[in-house]
């Protein structure tokens, strides 16, 4: 039987997934991503295959995606993560849809069209808010790891608005309504609805609706938020931190071509300076 | 077992770009006329002007003057990557970090002393004798414009252009016909001499045919594949800017399109192995030309046309009708428009220039010229049926730039484009 893996190099972790031809999933794995990328690879790639009972040698391709996929040097090829997310998205829900992941640093919103390609895609602005490092900082002000916040907001028992424009300004909005004595429980749900409230704002969600990434992987509730926020059901398929590294199994297996540095041409190659300045 | 790619370190290195050889004749045209700045502003060879990128130059040049667009200048500090080392001077005098980074960026040097036109030999920015606006284009440029003024205590005088205009009516070019006219005394006062209507004729038709040539350098790019890009057109439109109403331009014009049509002749892309072809809307990253200009190379894709390099064609000059022809010319360019008028002008660029798809630059402190906060792209991917992508960043201030999220969208982008049309051949089949 022919196996694939695909390798995410995300911001925070990084993620692998080994699969079979008809794309089950054997193996999967999530490590920091820390400082050497290529090493957190490595280390998710020899995870999953060791879940999976398999040797290097039965994987046929691997395919890397995520920020750091130019650092995934053992890949055989590469995939944008808005290619491999909209791609391991289609396999579990038919399209047309709109898949929202929500990482460690960005968000991103992919819709594709019924036949699973992609139609557009939007990223979050240069901003934490509406990422996984938004809920970082309203746990590091609460007092608590962000792994807690689960478990304070099913206390919730009042509804507080906090701001979802700037992680900075949700900050210390924050320190006021703690000085004014607000609940911990009540400000970890604050917290979540203005995550959903930010990301819902960036496209128009039509059709099925699809939440991956590590956000919707541990805070539950910010999928039950977001389908009240946009008034329709949200799937969350199988695995959802690791659908990016899933996407990238099946651009392994569909020998999907990258379009990167190693596609082009190299004729007539003469490399721009990229120390001297740009000229107007 | 399929065999690993190499690190793509080295495979960056190798993206291909093929540079212009009319590039040294351009440095030599633009660093004759900086030098020529440095003769009027410090050795007093004739009084010194400042001009917004579409003010009156014509009339400038017929009284005498030597021309400092300090747009321009502006661009210079961004693309040497050193706007955002006197950002924060300008930010500090209240300036905010919100308004034109050309504004910020250029009080910023001038309070540092210091100026990217060193390089020709000049001590500091040309001080002005008369400062003449235009604000076809933003507001900002008047704002930046009072801040030398109060500076140096010289006049400053403009036009306030009817702007987001939909059809471009004979009242609105009869009041800047009118507005221009009434430049003329304090200028003829500056200048100390009066206008002679000849030479007025000779800057017109000067402008007039540089960009003529101009644009028909652009429209080269209609070919397949683009003998020059988008990042190609930001550098060599500079005589196209500061040399309005001499001779000079067309000369440098005539070299230019010279090798373009070579190019096209002989098949040569600017982009070796061009695949797919972009449209550009809005203002440049100064101090990323390169680094996108390599970013597309790598990817096979060639940004063949913008609305910025086409922003100095000024097609209606008529040297029959120097002022009422400046006047209608100022308010017909895309960036005195409204929305409407932008997309159809948008919808013919790309049916012209072929193009796959179409980026928008959301540049953060140039509203005026970021035409993606009223929906437009969307509308334009629904109505022309291409892919448009939104680039956030900044003209000059790269800290609302990341270029590891730009480098993601825009391979997503090719990814999806290519992907479209491999299955496009395949009979649709995804």
């Amino acid at each position: 039987m022919t196996r694939f893996a695909g390798i995410d190099s995300g911001s925070w972790n990084t993620k692998a997934a080994v699969i079979d031809a008809d794309g089950r999933v054997l193996g999967t794995s999530v490590v920091r991503s820390g400082a050497d990328l290529e090493a957190a690879a490595r280390s998710a790639y020899g995870d999953a295959l060791e879940k999976a009972a398999l040797a290097p040698h039965d994987v046929e391709a691997i395919w890397a995606t995520g920020f750091g996929r130019n650092s995934v040097t053992f890949a055989h090829g590469s995939r944008t993560e808005l290619d491999c997310h909209g791609r391991g998205a289609a396999f579990y829900v038919s399209g047309p849809l709109v898949v929202l992941d929500i990482g460690g640093e960005d968000a991103k919103v992919i819709r594709l069209d019924a036949d699973g390609r992609r139609l557009s895609h939007r990223m979050n602005r240069k901003c934490a808010a509406g990422t996984g490092s938004f809920l970082d900082e309203i746990a590091l002000r609460l007092g608590v790891e962000t792994g807690e916040l689960p478990r304070l907001a099913a206390n919730s028992a009042d509804v507080l608005e906090l701001s979802s424009f700037c992680t900075v300004f949700a900050g210390t909005e924050l320190l006021t309504l703690i000085r004014a004595g607000k609940r911990p429980a009540d400000l970890a749900m604050a917290a979540y609805r203005s995550l959903v409230r930010r990301v819902s704002a960036m496209d128009v969600f039509e059709g099925r609706i699809v939440a991956t990434g590590g956000v919707v992987t541990y805070h539950p509730r910010v999928v039950e938020l977001l389908a009240a926020e946009l008034r329709t059901e949200v799937t969350v398929p199988p695995h959802p931190q690791e659908m990016g590294a899933f996407g990238a199994a099946l651009a392994a297996r569909d020998g999907a071509a990258s379009v990167g540095p190693e596609a082009a041409p190299r004729v007539g190659a003469r490399r721009a300076s990229a120390g001297g300045p740009d000229e107007p | 077992m399929s065999t690993p790619r190499s690190s793509t370190g080295g495979a960056r290195a190798n993206a291909a770009r093929v540079e212009l050889a009319s590039t040294a004749a351009l440095r030599d045209t633009m660093g004759a006329y900086y030098r020529s700045l440095g003769d009027a502003a410090e050795r007093g060879a004739a009084p010194v002007a400042w001009c917004t990128s579409v003010g009156p130059a014509e009339l400038l040049r017929a009284l005498g003057f030597a021309v400092f667009f300090p747009e321009n200048h502006a661009a210079m500090l961004g693309a040497a990557r050193t706007a955002n080392r006197y950002l924060p001077l300008a930010h500090a005098q209240g300036y905010s970090p919100d308004v034109c980074s050309y504004l910020t960026s250029d009080i910023g040097a001038f309070l540092a002393r210091e100026t990217p036109l060193a390089a020709y030999g000049l001590r500091e920015t040309p001080r002005a004798d008369v400062l003449v606006f235009n604000t076809n284009q933003c507001r900002d440029v008047r704002d930046w414009f009072e801040w030398y003024a109060r500076q140096w205590g010289v006049p400053l005088i403009g036009i306030t252009s009817p702007r987001a205009i939909g059809d471009v009516r004979d009242d609105d070019v009869d009041a800047v016909t009118r507005q221009i006219e009434v430049l003329v005394p304090p200028l003829e006062a500056v200048a100390g001499h009066r206008l002679d209507a000849a030479r007025l004729t000779a800057a017109v038709r000067a402008s007039k045919e540089s960009s003529v040539l101009w644009e028909a350098c652009l429209q080269t790019a209609a070919h397949r594949p683009a003998p020059l890009t988008f990042f190609d057109g930001t550098i060599h439109m500079g005589p196209a800017v500061v040399l309005r109403g001499t001779p000079d331009a067309a000369v440098y014009y005539r070299t230019l399109l010279s090798e373009l049509e070579a190019r096209t002749r002989e098949d040569v892309g600017a982009v070796p192995g061009e695949n797919l072809r972009l449209y550009w809307d809005g203002m440049p990253l100064w101090g990323r030309l390169r680094a996108l200009a390599t970013t597309f190379a790598e990817f096979r894709t060639a940004v063949v046309a913008s609305t910025y390099c086409n922003s100095w064609i000024l097609s209606q000059l008529d040297e029959a009708d120097p002022f009422r022809s400046f006047a209608r010319a100022s308010l017909e360019l895309f960036i005195a428009r409204a929305e409407a008028p932008k997309e159809r002008y948008i919808e013919r660029m790309v049916e012209f220039y072929d193009a796959d798809g179409i980026i928008f630059h959301d540049c953060r402190t140039c509203p005026n010229n970021t035409n993606t906060r009223y929906g437009m792209p969307r509308r334009l991917t629904e109505r022309l049926g291409i892919p448009t992508l939104v680039l956030d960043g900044d003209v000059n201030d790269l800290r609302c730039f990341s270029d590891e999220q730009a480098r993601t969208n825009i391979e997503g982008f090719v990814e999806q484009l290519a992907d479209a049309r491999a299955s496009a051949r395949r009979g649709g089949r995804p």
